[in-house]
């Protein structure tokens, strides 16, 4: 209801003489029952805060960027010195209905950033086969959640091409970017983290960034891997995620996870936008439980690092990770039976395995899986 | 009356394209490329004055008379062709005139895809390879379009080309490497018999799954174009993989993208037992062309000559103007879908004879030649038993080899070995030594 009413807001302070915008707000205002905005109808803030790492020092001059941002001077890097690289997808055109690929048009001309007709499958279909001609193809699937018609051109083809073709044929060129995870109103549609489909079919990559200075580094990294990756950004961060990012190129190595805080009494482990809400936890948990959490960012899904999670819960002896995403078959089974096969766990300390959030608001944005 | 001109002008890029399909004079079509204009070009003016229709997805004419588009598949579009079925020119301005070596070539190619074919259908019959495809029948479409391409254009096939192969030059030895997946196979032994592949003969790996590679090769034809070196990519497919979403979405990217872009639909009758009339409604594939904004022409697949023809034009032009060309090739699948297959359960033997006996593209070449003294009955007795001979030395010489080491199960997965997999490998070879006894090591290279 108050989003309506702010909708109508819009409209009345457009300069487009446009009767709906005003008549809304007259009756609006005339109804008593919308004049007040109750707890309940308020819409929620976000679920977390976003924390910023420092400023890097090693990359050179920074800028603040927000995530979108970030991409955007990924992806300027890349056109800038790859002259075979390009963008496409639906929308991406005019700048992408996040706002990614802002500018790159104008700036390297429409052979290169160009919008595709509406279909995944030929989005993907069409990356892999400027991949196999030797360019760089940078795809992108305007969400995660319609990522599914192109499962087949994914799995069956760009993972298993070089394999297939006894290394004559790659698609190494190939990187898939669509944004990612919940956001708030989403719902189905519009929050799937879909991570663990992907996670089980060998041949691909699979990244997703917790940050602006993450996303760059990792987004060049996949540019520049030499096997079809596929790179989700937390959409919720696109705007709500700033900070001080590298202006020139650099990469962040994949299938390396990053302890981002040491601890000595359990390993929590993340992706995404819940490195922010774990982060949280873990100085909750140091403050009211006097527990020491040791948080660590997977960062990458496929290949994941299996040697620096046990690493840690072999320091701390107990494990949790949180995602969003489906409890049954999500990653969290795959990263949880590892750690036992690989540690050997005696039965009588078996690691405690969740896949739940500690919260502080409310909750209202989750999938309804 | 009003009605009539407005059909007429519905009709309009369907009989401009069959015109155009009609002749091969390169003259220029107007084309209505109403939808390729960049985002500044758009800012057309509307004017609601004018009775002509302004919506943005469509240009028009206004008409008031109810009335729906008949398919019009009773007389489709035509099929062009060169040679009547006896193998005599029909008009002679179509003849391409190829000279003697260059005929002989096409039919020991053909000839010798045939004999390849009979061996290795017989050597699966008799458990020596796992699998097999025949090309029984659609060795013109091969030929015909392999000869019309430069040797540097892309090739995506579906897995009924090995005949664009052969005439490539691909080795007889590899051929059967593949289908041995002996340590030979270029591909590393890890796929089904005739998923061949090569890099130097610039023919993409053949994967199971249909009509992926029709986007894929709309998406080879743009990088290829950016790199401004001439070259086209061509792109194989049967009329039942043309039913797949992939194939709409091929057309429809290749179309819009203003791709180099060879579509070659080989329409031989049969997705497996699935008839033509169980698989679409409208007029064929080519049809579908102008749908998408796509030249379109129909060919008779078993006239070497026509196939030529109809691939050079298309070749020529999608390079100089930078857009797709769709040909559908009518043939006939002579054999069986594959050695799983038995036909016989979905169709007669007297409709199979028909085709094998009064219209095969390997007996209308020949009739070609003989006409003009290029073939006797000796040189197809000397032929027949010399490419017979190689064949089944090439055969012989991929019984004996040995197997890829096993190592290669864990390579190419990804460009590098990664830990995880290292460990399944590990794992793997712990395995085996201790179980050696098991495991036909003395059978796979070292």
């Amino acid at each position: 209801m108050a989003a309506a009413a702010r909708l109508f807001l819009r409209g009345a302070n457009s300069k487009l003489s446009i009767a709906p915008g005003s008549l809304g707000t007259t009756l609006l205002k005339l109804s008593p029952n919308c004049s007040s905005r109750t707890k309940t109808q308020r819409r929620h803030a976000a679920h977390f805060t976003f924390q910023p790492d420092p400023v890097p020092s090693q990359y050179g001059p920074t800028q603040k960027m927000n995530l979108f941002q970030s991409i955007t001077s990924a992806l300027d890097n890349t056109l800038a010195s790859d002259p075979t690289a390009v963008i496409f997808g639906e929308d991406v055109a005019f700048g992408g209905v996040f706002r990614c690929t802002v500018g790159l048009r104008d700036k390297y001309g429409k052979d290169r950033v160009f919008n595709t007709p509406l279909c995944e499958q030929g989005i993907v279909g069409f990356g892999i086969g400027v991949a196999v001609a030797g360019a760089t193809a940078i795809a992108e699937i305007q969400f995660a959640d319609y990522i599914f018609p192109a499962f087949d051109q994914i799995v069956n083809e760009a993972a298993k091409y070089r394999y297939r073709s006894g290394n004559m044929f790659d698609c190494g060129n190939l990187t898939i970017r669509a944004p990612w995870g919940c956001v708030g109103h989403g719902s189905l549609y519009h929050s799937q983290s879909p991570e663990a489909f992907f996670a089980h079919c060998p041949g691909l990559k699979v990244v997703i960034p917790r940050s602006p200075i993450q996303a760059k580094g990792l987004l060049l990294s996949c540019i520049a891997d030499k096997n079809p990756c596929i790179f989700f950004e937390p959409k919720i961060l696109y705007r709500a995620a700033v900070e001080q990012v590298p202006e020139d190129p650099y990469t962040i190595p994949l299938s390396q996870a990053e302890v981002l805080q040491e601890g000595s009494d359990v390993t929590l482990v993340a992706w995404g936008t819940q490195i922010h809400v774990l982060k949280e936890v873990a100085s909750m948990a140091q403050e009211k439980l006097g527990v020491s959490c040791e948080v660590i960012d997977l960062q990458t899904i496929l290949p994941w690092d299996i040697e620096t999670v046990c690493k840690s819960v072999v320091k701390t002896g107990r494990l949790l990770i949180s995602h969003e995403a489906p409890v049954t078959g999500g990653f969290a089974s795959e990263i949880s039976s590892t750690v036992q096969v690989r540690l050997k766990w005696p039965v009588s300390h078996p690691p405690h395995s969740h896949v739940f959030t500690l919260c502080t608001d409310d909750v209202n944005c989750w999938c309804i899986h | 009356m009003a009605a009539v001109s407005s059909m007429s002008k519905m009709y309009g890029l369907c009989f401009r394209a069959v015109r155009q399909t009609a002749g091969l004079k390169a003259y220029r079509l107007l084309q209505r490329r109403g939808f390729r204009v960049t985002v500044l070009q758009l800012q057309q003016t509307f004017d609601s004055s004018l009775e002509k229709p302004q919506f943005p997805g469509a240009s028009a004419e206004f008409v008031d008379q109810l009335e729906f588009i008949q398919p019009n598949v009773i007389s489709g579009i035509p099929v062009y062709r060169v040679m009547d079925r006896q193998g005599n020119i029909i008009n002679p301005s179509q003849d391409p005139q190829l000279s003697k070596e260059t005929v002989l070539n096409f039919y020991q190619k053909m000839t010798m895809l045939n004999t390849m074919d009979r061996i290795l259908y017989e050597s699966q019959r008799q458990g020596r390879i796992s699998f097999y495809m025949t090309n029984y029948g659609e060795e013109g479409t091969h030929i015909g379009s392999a000869a019309a391409l430069d040797p540097n254009d892309l090739v995506f096939g579906q897995y009924r080309e090995a005949g664009v192969l052969m005439y490539r030059g691909f080795p007889l030895d590899h051929f059967m490497a593949q289908c041995y997946a002996n340590a030979d196979d270029l591909g590393k032994g890890r796929q089904m018999p005739v998923h061949y592949g090569s890099k130097d003969l610039n023919f993409v790996t053949i994967s199971s799954p249909l009509a992926t590679q029709i986007p894929q090769a709309a998406g080879a034809a743009y990088a290829v174009k950016r790199e401004n070196t001439n070259r086209a990519v061509i792109c194989y497919f049967g009329e039942g993989a043309a039913s797949e979403g992939d194939a709409h979405a091929g057309f429809n990217f290749s179309a819009t993208l203003e791709c180099p872009l060879i579509f070659f639909c080989r329409n031989n009758g049969y997705a497996i037992s699935t008839p033509t009339n169980e698989q679409y409604r409208g007029d064929g594939i080519a049809a579908r062309g102008p749908g998408y904004g796509m030249l379109s022409i129909r060919v008779d697949g078993n006239d070497v000559f026509a196939v030529y023809n109809a691939t050079k034009e298309a070749r020529r032009r999608a390079v100089a103007e930078n857009q797709p060309f769709l040909i559908e090739a009518m043939t006939y699948r002579i054999g069986h879908h594959s050695t799983s297959d038995d036909s016989s359960a979905y169709r007669s033997v007297d409709e199979v004879n028909y085709w094998d006996k009064q219209d095969h593209p390997i007996s209308r070449l020949r009739h070609y030649m003989t006409a003009r003294g290029w073939w006797s009955e000796d040189d197809e007795r000397s032929w027949r038993k010399q490419s017979r001979k190689t064949v089944m030395e090439a055969f012989e010489r991929a019984e004996r080899r040995l197997k890829p080491n096993p190592e290669l199960l864990f390579t190419d997965v990804y460009q590098e070995m990664i830990p995880s997999l290292n460990k399944q490998r590990e794992s793997l070879w712990r395995h085996v030594q201790q179980y050696k006894e098991n495991y036909p090591l003395d059978l796979y290279e070292k």
